[in-house]
């Protein structure tokens, strides 16, 4: 009966997260500025995170975790350079 | 039905809630991320849930597979996001307020122009005039 339910719960949580990457990509894709596609990724990186998570947990393994170590590290890296360097072309008087 | 296959089944459906709290917080995010009319605001959606839905994945992740040592680094994975999606989120909003004034309808208090407005070497605008 668990088996069940947990089982429903994974194929709703897999239809979930594909529907939030998509929004992400959508964002990307059509943003108006970097900034926003800059959000975006961010924010698809951590749904990629959640989605290794979720692996984890389809086939009982904890094997995945130093992959989420790094992403959780160095996802951010991209975001402050893009950011660095957006906020340095104000226009000079 | 026995011990063992009851704490079995409480543990599965916690499990099955985690997950779906995890899942509905990150397609909050992106229904924030599409929905949102301005760059901070888009900040606030993308950023602002992505720390709990990702601890609520890693405690359904644990309570799965049972590995009670991997919560040592489930922590530090939590650490490690805790740390990195502010200062993130942080630089995007400050770039996004200097690239892009925000616009004055939508925004209500406005406590950075001054500071801004100073460090260029701009007068700020009169506040406290006698």
């Amino acid at each position: 009966m668990s088996a069940v339910i947990l089982n429903v719960a994974l194929i709703i949580v897999a239809v979930v997260f594909a529907a939030a990457a998509l929004l992400a990509t959508y964002r990307i894709v059509h943003g108006p500025g970097i900034l926003d596609r800059m959000i975006a990724s961010d924010m698809l990186m951590t749904t990629l995170i959640c989605i290794l998570g979720v692996e984890m947990v389809v086939n009982r393994h904890t094997t995945l975790m130093p992959v989420m170590i790094g992403l959780a590290l160095t996802g951010f890296l991209s975001s402050v350079a893009v950011a660095r360097y957006v906020s340095k072309r104000r226009d000079p008087k | 039905m026995s011990g063992a296959d009851a704490v079995n089944a409480v543990l599965d459906i916690l499990t099955a809630i985690l997950l779906l709290l995890g899942a509905y917080f990150s397609l909050v995010a992106g229904i924030g991320i599409i929905r949102f009319p301005d760059t901070l605001t888009r900040v606030h959606a993308g950023t602002k849930p992505q720390v709990f839905g990702l601890a609520c994945i890693l405690t359904a992740v644990i309570l799965s597979t049972r590995n009670w040592s991997a919560i040592a680094i489930m922590l530090l994975i939590l650490l490690f996001q805790m740390l990195t999606t502010p200062a993130a989120a942080h630089m995007i909003g400050r770039a996004a307020y200097r690239r892009e004034r925000p616009d004055d309808d939508r925004l209500f208090v406005d406590e950075l122009e001054q500071a801004v407005e100073l460090a260029h070497g701009e007068p700020p605008p009169a506040m406290d005039e006698p």
